[in-house]
């Protein structure tokens, strides 16, 4: 193995030696750096055995960064490629492998961490708990994406990035058309992530139904806090049919079944199925937690309720029952009877429903609101006309017929960008800017944001509207170049110059984090925004048990009526100051992950000694766990006392 | 501040450039607004027709928005009204509930007829059959009825209903010629069918609309629509001029390449059916049902 390896990186284009190089180079500075500043104990301690739901969040949400922004130099070296007809800055291969992991990187490592990141920052903290049911199992999760991710992303240099696609169909995806280690990297990669992201949804849907503070009930529960519970039962339904589908392609690839082969009686329609039984749901996984942060930022920015509560909460759940049954829009193609067809177009058109319903609902929060324009509020606005095309180009995509005029097309690319950038990625960036001086307390700076904000949707639309004309010019989605008499040069030109743009706008968001660290205002009273819900009620940073005493809900938005009880001179209840019980850190969950990463790579090679011995890891890991008597530890009321002294300025 | 309202003016004006194509079907290069034939005139109208229904929501929203933001922004001095407690309103709810459910009812009126409809042959002409064959990374056609084959082009009678009845020999392509009809996936050992109709003479762009790795962007073709006499004198002339296709002809055409038009006189008659069973058609014993359009083996 390790002389092909070799042979790959002599034989590889000077791009990726270089990379090979940097990353190496990056590394040797990591540790170094860490050594010199003798930090190594404070990673392990602080975050490498951390169980604590704040420092897990912090950690996705770096991760989601770095990989949006890999995935965003993906996305700038293709359209750099299409700039111009028949240009040769990328050859064929290079092209596809390029789109394969610019795909896999933004909806598994970019949006699925981010989204993670956003649940684990918020949840226990809008609900008045003290941590997610399974601190340990939250642990797992996290390894196991940011041990999946390392996998997949190591494809670039050790052996070729996976070239089938995102959605790796098989025969393509098999190993007569695609050899070498590339498709593996991408099912095994999916695969360890993936477990992780079934333990996380189990994990928040136990702490939303069991962890609640006294009094709060379903209905009194914050939107946002609603629509991860709708997102996470979603995540348990969707997620094996994507684990089964992985498990048998890896199976024909590394082990010669014949699941979806053409031969010996395999059926690649089967793949298709399970893939977007899954697909399609992920979409709604992470698209419905953008909708309760938009939910969140509208009511506290416009200093109202939000209108039509129940008409959001029954929405949120229609959108998560209705998403199963929408799977086959991404094949109508694929020769489905008329009858087959027609229910899941019309499925499909349903979905958009409760979806206006809710856009309706945002604006008339708005309505006889006070608007103030803050960054979250910036991105929430630009949301909803983006959003509201992008969801009107997918009604006119779920109409069968016209479907087979627009599948593959570039009217296709362009709609699922724009309600995957419109509605996802706006929503995780104004969830971002709204809860990051809670997590980490400072506020990030606004004159920066501001111009990342109009860099970033100024260019989405220079980059996405010529895309749609595209497709009705029938330009294909994966073409690597086009000829000059296709006319389809001018349109393509201004899409890079768009992309280009955001990508502008991206680096002004580094910038705005790097100078907000040291420059950025620093929140000392717990509730910079005039926050709504119980996470404003507590200090910033949060400490790490949370609540000193368990908060007593009586109504929505408990904050904001516990502010309004106060001005009058009631007090709040509070549940009486007592011991609190805490998890203990544990380094297992690094280990576990780690060990799933070993057998990882052995299967990517087909050297099963490797896999074996980290099989056997990661069994070992389970049984020690298994046998582990720490039951954690207690905070003495003392402690408590001092420490909110301390934070709360008294 | 002013520009708020300007840029989000400026974002109107864009976001409606999209509709604004639709509805001016413009130039010649937006070839999927410039049907050629009854297939895409009924594709072509649902995509107006679904254009306009999805503006009703989606203008309304956006003007609702601008002013929204505009007249209740919070700045000093502010008369509108603020109505922090005021929650919900049966009248208005009722009203976004029901327009998108009218909307979607129309519409899914509208795709679930057309949708048989399209299974369908698109006339009462008697129809010819056409078999496509996708490769690594070329198009064969072949001419069951007269026994000659093309390849990256086949010509078509006007006027006249075409079953396109589509298999791969190589990864699933989907086979597209916009100005006819939408596309249908050639499937390795499977069989699609699909109808497609030219009602006037030309030649149509077709391109392979899957990937299929690396020669994926070339795999191009035409289709040229002709009237039925000289639709007959091109199908003599290849009988009479071009060379035939051997079995070993095939096989060296069938390895990845990317190639330019070629036209045969003969293929084996085997070839097609062949051509299936090798891929996995052997596993559907079923006999095809040739005249139940849409029919898939697998179905039975």
């Amino acid at each position: 193995m390790l002389k092909s390896l070799i042979s790959y990186l002599q034989n590889a284009n000077l791009m990726i030696q270089i990379s090979a190089v940097a990353i190496i180079l990056t590394l040797v500075g990591i540790v170094f750096a860490l050594t010199y500043f003798k930090k190594w104990g404070w990673l392990w301690r602080e975050w490498i055995t951390t169980v604590d739901h704040k420092k897990i969040g912090i950690m996705y949400l770096v991760c989601a960064l770095l990989m949006f922004f890999r995935g965003g130099v993906d996305a700038l070296l293709m359209r750099t490629q299409l700039a111009f007809p028949n240009l040769h800055f990328l050859n064929a291969q290079h092209y596809d492998e390029i789109f394969t992991t610019h795909g896999t990187i933004m909806i598994l490592f970019m949006a699925m961490p981010f989204i993670f990141a956003m649940f684990n920052l918020v949840v226990p903290l809008q609900i008045g708990a003290r941590d997610v049911a399974f601190p340990f199992l939250n642990a797992v999760s996290f390894w196991l994406f940011f041990f999946g991710a390392m996998l997949f992303n190591l494809s670039f240099v050790l052996g070729g990035s996976p070239d089938a696609g995102w959605v790796g169909y098989p025969p393509l995806s098999e190993l007569p058309y695609s050899p070498g280690p590339g498709v593996n990297y991408y099912v095994l990669g999916i695969q360890i992530s993936g477990i992780g992201s079934i333990a996380t949804g189990i994990n928040f849907i136990v702490t939303i139904l069991k962890m609640r503070a006294p009094g709060m009930t379903l209905m009194r529960m914050p939107l946002f806090t609603w629509s991860v519970l709708a997102s996470c039962i979603v995540i348990i339904f969707a997620f094996p049919a994507l684990t089964v589908a992985l498990a048998l392609l890896g199976m024909d690839r590394i082990f010669g079944t014949h699941f979806f082969t053409m031969l010996h009686g395999g059926n690649p329609m089967m793949y298709i199925n399970l893939f977007w039984v899954w697909g399609h749901p992920e979409v709604y996984i992470v698209i419905l937690p953008a909708y309760g942060i938009f939910s969140e930022v509208v009511s506290t920015f416009c200093r109202k309720y939000i209108f039509g509560y129940k008409s959001m909460v029954v929405s949120l759940m229609m959108i998560s029952i209705i998403s199963y049954f929408v799977w086959v829009h991404h094949f109508f193609t694929m020769g489905a009877g008329p009858g087959v067809n027609s229910f899941f177009a019309v499925a499909s058109m349903a979905v958009g429903i409760p979806t206006g319903v809710k856009v309706f609902n945002w604006l008339f929060t708005m309505f006889r609101g006070r608007i103030r324009i803050t960054l979250p509020m910036l991105w929430t606005l630009a949301f909803i006309p983006c959003f509201a095309v992008g969801g009107a180009t997918g009604i006119m995509l779920a109409v069968a017929p016209a479907d087979y005029q627009f599948h593959n097309s570039y009217f296709l690319i362009a709609h699922f960008h724009q309600v995957l950038i419109g509605g996802v990625v706006y929503g995780l960036l104004a969830g971002m800017y709204f809860w990051w001086p809670k997590i980490l307390g400072f506020k990030l700076n606004e004159t920066l944001g501001k111009w990342a904000f109009w860099f970033f949707n100024l260019g989405f639309y220079v980059c996405f509207m010529p895309q749609y004309a595209l497709g009705f010019m029938g330009m294909t989605r994966r073409v690597y170049t086009y000829p000059a008499e296709s006319g389809w040069g001018t349109l393509n030109f201004v899409s890079t110059i768009g992309a280009f743009m955001m990508g502008i706008g991206f680096l002004f968001i580094v910038a705005q984090i790097l100078y907000s660290i040291r420059h950025g205002e620093r929140d000392t009273t717990g509730d910079p925004w005039d926050g709504r819900t119980l996470e404003w009620s507590l200090p910033s940073p949060v400490p790490h048990y949370n609540f000193a005493q368990i908060p007593v809900v009586d109504d929505m938005d408990a904050w904001w009526k516990m502010k309004q009880q106060q001005k009058e001179g009631i007090q709040p209840q509070k549940e009486p100051l007592k011991p609190i019980h805490m998890p203990s850190p544990s380094s297992l969950p690094f280990f576990m992950g780690l060990a799933f990463f070993i057998c990882g790579f052995g299967l990517v090679f087909n050297q099963f000694t490797i896999a074996t011995i980290g099989l056997i890891g990661v069994v070992i890991c389970m049984l020690w766990r298994s046998l582990e008597k720490d039951t954690g530890y207690y905070i003495s009321v003392e402690e408590i006392k001092k420490n909110e002294a301390a934070v709360r300025g008294l | 501040m002013k520009k708020t309202g300007i840029s989000s003016r400026l974002k109107k004006l864009l976001l409606c450039s999209p509709l604004l194509f639709l509805l001016t079907g413009c130039s010649d290069k937006y070839i999927l607004l410039n049907p050629a034939g009854p297939v895409a005139q009924t594709e072509h109208r649902l995509i107006l027709l679904s254009a306009i229904l999805v503006a009703i929501v989606v203008i309304p929203v956006i003007v609702l928005l601008v002013f929204i933001v505009i007249r209740y922004r919070e700045r000093p001095g502010n008369q509108a009204p603020y109505q922090p407690n005021w929650t919900d309103s049966k009248i208005l709810e009722v009203i976004w509930w029901g327009i998108p459910i009218l909307i979607v009812a129309i519409l899914g009126f509208a795709t679930v007829r057309d949708t048989f409809a399209l299974t369908r042959p698109p006339s009462e002409q008697k129809p010819i059959t056409i078999q496509v064959v996708s490769l690594d990374w070329k198009w064969l056609f072949l001419y069951p009825d007269s026994n000659i084959a093309t390849v990256n082009y086949c010509e078509i009678p006007t006027g006249v209903p075409v079953q396109f009845v589509l298999t791969a020999d190589a990864p699933m392509n989907s086979f597209w010629v916009p100005q006819l009809g939408g596309q249908e996936y050639t499937m390795p050992g499977m069989e699609m069918r699909l109808w497609l109709q030219a009602d006037r003479e030309g030649v149509f762009e077709g391109r392979g609309a899957n990937f299929t790795g690396k020669g994926f962007a070339h795999m191009n073709f035409q289709v040229v629509a002709k009237p039925q006499s000289e639709f007959a004198s091109w199908v003599k002339k290849v009988k009479g001029s071009a060379p035939s296709l051997t079995q070993e002809k095939y096989d060296l055409l069938a390895k990845p390449s990317v190639v330019n038009k070629q036209s045969y006189s003969s293929y084996p008659p085997a070839l097609y059916q062949n051509t299936v069973n090798k891929n996995g058609g052997i596993y559907w014993h079923h006999p095809m049902p040739m005249n139940e359009p849409h029919q898939m083996p697998m179905e039975n």
